[in-house]
């Protein structure tokens, strides 16, 4: 494995944890759009804004993070993927803006405008994964020249990366659905655990769908992925992404919390492997490979250097900030699920 | 011909639309930058002022601080993550060509902004609910990320102005990166001090100014008192070390980048004994309006009246830094802010060192109101001097701003759209800091805050 090796996975790292724990706070923001209104909405904004309150921010420095190492290791891929897919990126831009300022402030706002921000804060959680979406699946599809400047709309608005926006939304969906039925059950909440263990089951199903539909698309536009993740070892990390999820689907159904999160989020960060895996060497298939695209060595290595750096500091930091707010220490020891009904009456 | 014109046009709008992107969105990000940087740090001494005193009140303004610092924080991540969108969005060739010759100092920031989220949650979330002695240590980690990021940051834009530690092959292309070359290029010691002491002024003297206007409408209890002395006091100790950090940063940048020096002292003509004018404008060759002190420019970049300083007459054209009377006024703007706002520090420590008071006279508390704004003033100009002053270059030198930029049409709708989000934003997060403020007052309970406990635990604790 050379040094440019080593930074491509770094890079897929980040965009592994995007995925999955800054994927789960646009899922949850999902939930909280489709809620509704009255007496169990109000109970189930609640319970998502206590998953995700304490961890969000930390979940979002990850895209920070996948775009610095980005355009530091692979600055010719940054620059040939925002100068092609600039339209679907300003638009995720302006979906963070607002899904971050809709949450944070939906609760500080005075009344009349709370309902608003929290209609901002959950469309807002619609329209980025999908976004970010198209930009995956328009790089899958081989339509980022790497010289850049490829099309600016028919880039992105082809069967796969459609097909790969909306697959995006549901996968964030299910995945924030698993961690609230986790986070609900382990409140002690039957009935909001049963809540969201249906939307778990629907959108497991749904999103089941889109990924028939995904591997079509892939099969039509995106022939190297589709050939490498139909052949080993893009292949083992498939099966091993559908077994995760068909235990995920067990332990959501026979209604256990112990593992469901870990089989979730295993389904999801097989997938994006397998991805890795078969679009290996390139990262933009199949225009512009690792190596083509990496910087000057000595800049390798210190993007090396960092994530140890950052392995070493931040990810303790995170463990401690997880853990203190699974066990609710930072939460008050806030518990019963009798205490949480209708708070804001 | 005809089909050349359009052409032309059509460039050079879309460089001063993506110039005024770019200006915009870090013109807004840069005062909650400072914020970022240093709220934490004067939080956590009014936190370790009320546990040493067992001093209530300055316990209750580390509390009310931290959500303040929560909002700030919750708006400044959100714009900073536009901005590391707007790198590739607007300048994707500078990004691809140098990239990896800067990209490492944000790699390093990344460390430190996850960590200052990190721990801010845990901050915020843990007031009552970790030990104090736990508490107050989880505060040291957003004080150190506030220094760490702020000096990342500032040596990649260091680096552009002081471009080094990295070659260039035949085709132009960046190759031997030598990342320490990079990170500590000439520029950046001085930018990272100028900097950082801007960052604790301002918040300083920002926060103070709050409750200046609070004292000033007759709220002059215990709790008003402290939270003017406080950040006032942070500020006052900063703003002497800035006047000699930003002498010390001119000279250097007289040294080092000329041209800029020269369009921001509207020198024309190089040469010995230069007049340094205060205030007018930059017309035709020659200074109109402003007053001139003879040889006192010279004086000034190397105590001698001998001095030589090099002029704009000895730029080339073509590299000459545009809007030199907006330079000019900026960097006399920054000065003579700096100026008074250390005046005002020296009036606030002759009184309290005589009487342990503050002035008794309302116009210090007047003044004091104002200061907050003019401090983020004096920051705006300052950058506009480092930005604007080392045009035509994006990283100087080496290339240029127009060949940087984006061929991508619509840049102005952007900004339009832009605008009027970031005019919303400013407006939700006065309309929360404010309404929290009302809060404290009547001593009701908080709103929801970002990071914020949920609000039905809330209800609990207020019953």
């Amino acid at each position: 494995m050379s040094t440019a090796d080593v930074c491509a996975a770094i890079l897929w790292t980040g965009v592994t944890l995007y995925a999955i724990f800054g994927g789960a706070d646009f899922g949850a923001g999902v939930w909280d759009f489709l809620a509704g209104t009255g007496e169990r909405a109000t109970r189930v904004r609640a319970q998502i804004d206590r998953s995700i309150g304490p961890v969000w921010e930390a979940n979002h420095v990850w895209l920070i993070f996948v775009l610095v190492v980005l355009w530091t290791a692979f600055s010719e891929a940054f620059s040939a993927i925002f100068s092609t897919l600039y339209i679907p990126l300003a638009l995720a831009a302006l979906g963070i803006v607002l899904r971050g300022a809709g949450f944070a402030f939906r609760h500080a706002l005075p009344g009349p405008v709370q309902r608003p921000a929290t209609r901002v804060f959950g469309f807002a959680s619609v329209i980025t994964p999908f976004f970010l979406g198209t930009v995956v699946g328009a790089i899958a599809s081989g339509e980022v020249p790497a010289q850049g400047d490829g099309d600016p709309t028919a880039s992105w608005t082809g069967f796969l990366p459609l097909t790969t926006g909306i697959l995006f939304v549901l996968v964030a969906a299910y995945t924030a659905a698993v961690f609230l039925v986790r986070d609900s059950g382990a409140a002690g909440d039957r009935d909001l655990r049963r809540y969201f263990e249906r939307r778990a089951l629907a959108a497991a199903v749904v999103a089941g769908a889109a990924a028939v539909v995904g591997v079509i698309a892939l099969h039509a536009d995106g022939r190297y992925v589709y050939d490498g993740l139909t052949s080993w070892p893009g292949i083992a990390l498939v099966i091993l992404s559908a077994l995760c999820g068909l235990v995920a689907l067990f332990l959501l159904v026979t209604g256990r919390n112990y593992g469901l999160r870990a089989a979730a989020i295993g389904a999801g960060a097989a997938v994006l492997w397998g991805y890795f895996a078969a679009a290996f060497p390139y990262i933009l298939p199949t225009s512009l490979t690792i190596s083509q695209a990496a910087g000057a060595s000595a800049t390798l290595t210190a993007v090396i250097i960092v994530f140890a750096a950052a392995a070493v500091t931040v990810i303790p930091s995170l463990i401690l900030l997880y853990v203190l707010s699974q066990r609710q220490a930072l939460d008050g020891g806030y518990s019963a699920s009798s205490e949480a009904t209708s708070p804001r009456q | 011909m005809p089909n050349v014109v359009p052409l032309l046009a059509d460039s050079s709008s879309n460089l001063l639309a993506a110039r005024t992107q770019m200006g915009f969105t870090l013109g807004f990000h840069i005062v909650l930058a400072c914020l970022g940087v240093a709220f934490p740090a004067v939080m956590l001494i009014a936190e370790w002022y009320g546990r040493r005193k067992n001093d209530a009140e300055a316990l209750r303004l580390a509390r009310n601080w931290s959500k303040a610092v929560a909002v700030l924080f919750a708006v400044g991540a959100v714009t900073g993550t536009v901005l590391s969108f707007e790198f590739g969005l607007l300048w994707p060739r500078f990004m691809d060509r140098f990239g990896d010759a800067f990209g490492i100092a944000f790699g390093i920031e990344g460390i430190f902004f996850f960590l200052e989220a990190i721990f801010i949650a845990i901050y915020i979330y843990g007031w009552d609910r970790l030990s104090p002695r736990a508490h107050m240590l989880s505060a040291i980690p957003i004080v150190i990320s506030g220094i760490g990021g702020a000096f990342s940051v500032i040596a990649a834009n260091a680096w552009m102005n002081q471009p080094q530690g990295f070659d260039l092959d035949a085709a132009g292309n960046v190759t031997n990166v030598r990342p320490f070359e990079v990170l500590f290029n000439p520029a950046t010691g001085y930018e990272f001090f100028h900097m950082f002491l801007a960052a604790y002024i301002i918040t300083g003297f920002l926060v103070a100014s709050v409750y200046a206007v609070g004292m000033l409408r007759g709220r002059r209890d215990r709790y008003h008192r402290l939270g003017f002395l406080i950040p006032f006091t942070v500020a006052a100790i900063a703003t002497p070390i800035q006047l000699f950090v930003g002498d010390t940063a001119a000279r250097a940048v007289a040294d080092d980048q000329p041209a800029k020096f020269a369009a921001m002292e509207c020198i024309y003509k190089g040469g010995t004994d230069q007049t340094e004018y205060l205030g007018g404008r930059c017309v035709d060759g020659e200074v109109k309006g402003g007053i001139g002190i003879p040889g006192l420019d010279s004086f000034l970049v190397g105590f001698s009246k001998d001095t030589y300083v090099t002029g704009l007459n000895q730029i080339p054209d073509d590299q000459e830094p545009p809007a030199l009377t907006t330079l000019h006024l900026s960097f006399d703007a920054m000065v003579g802010i700096g100026t008074g706002l250390f005046l005002l520090a020296v009036w606030f420590a002759i009184t309290w060192w005589r009487r342990r008071d503050l002035p008794s006279t309302r116009w210090f508390l007047r003044i004091s109101a104002v200061a907050g704004v003019a401090a983020v003033v004096a920051l705006w100009c300052g950058w506009i001097v480092t930005e604007v002053g080392r045009q035509p270059w994006i990283v100087n030198g080496f290339m240029r701003t127009s060949d940087a930029v984006t061929p991508a049409q619509g840049i102005w709708w952007v900004f339009g759209v832009t605008i009027s989000l970031y005019l919303a934003l400013g407006v939700i997060a006065v309309t929360v800091l404010r309404a929290l403020s009302r809060r404290w007052q009547e001593n009701a309970p908080d709103p929801e805050i970002p990071y914020g406990p949920p609000p039905s635990e809330r209800s609990e604790a207020a019953a």
